[in-house]
């Protein structure tokens, strides 16, 4: 099983992880990734829009299309949406297995097809009042297809 | 009548967030609204200048510019989308 959730809140990487292992003893490998706010170039913001109807449901049939790749990995994705800080986390995909190749390979899947298949678009903000609306980057949709 | 709504620079350049409208006739498929749309005023014609930044989920389904309207409730229009 690997669940979903969107939520405004930050997360505890590390309580999700251990949340997600609790007491099972049969899993030799766990992933964690975050991804963060990069103060690129002076950035003081990055704003998260999504689309509300759509958002959780496009989470849970990623996660539902992992599970089905990799029968023997659990897991947990949080996607948060709204204004966010230089160092906070946006995204978190944490994967456990009996052995790693299978953690890494749908952690690294789950990410790929977060970017390329979620509906979020990211608004970058300067100290100065401007903003411009983050481009899809095509090595993104690269990185998805070669899951295909 | 269905409900069309706006996300990122599309809903910017709109101008508003949603609109209802009854679809015309002629807009059987994604592509065919597209067109119609743009008609509407000189942003839904600036927002929808460039096809290939355009994309579209229909009643909350990914799709593409082939795919069917007919009956949807509910069309949004975006650009690529930039989460993760």
């Amino acid at each position: 099983m690997i669940s979903a959730s969107l939520q405004a809140e930050p997360f505890e990487a590390a309580a999700e992880q251990s949340a997600l292992i609790g007491t099972c003893t049969d899993l030799g490998a766990v992933v964690s990734f975050t991804g963060l706010v990069r103060a690129d170039d002076g950035l003081i913001a990055l704003t998260l829009e999504h689309y509300p109807a759509m958002t959780l449901a496009q989470l849970q049939a990623i996660a539902l299309e992992a599970a089905a790749r990799w029968p023997g990995v659990i897991g947990r994705i949080i996607h948060r949406h709204g204004r966010l800080l230089p160092g906070a986390p946006i995204v978190l995909v944490t994967t456990a297995a009996p052995h790693r190749a299978d953690a890494f390979a749908a952690a690294s899947f789950l990410m790929d097809w977060l970017k390329t298949k979620a509906p979020f678009w990211k608004r970058e903000e300067w100290a100065d009042g401007t903003t411009r609306w983050v481009e899809a980057k095509s090595s993104d949709d690269a990185a998805a297809d070669r899951w295909a | 009548m269905t409900q069309i709504l706006y996300f990122a620079w599309v809903r910017e350049q709109i101008g508003v967030d949603a609109e209802t409208l009854t679809l015309p006739a002629e807009a059987t498929t994604v592509a065919a609204l597209l067109n119609v749309l743009a008609t509407r005023s000189l942003g839904h014609a600036a927002a929808f200048a460039d096809r290939s930044r355009i994309r579209v989920a229909v009643d909350q389904h990914f799709a593409r510019p082939e795919t069917p309207i007919t009956g949807a409730t509910e069309i949004a229009i975006f650009p690529p989308v930039t989460g993760g």
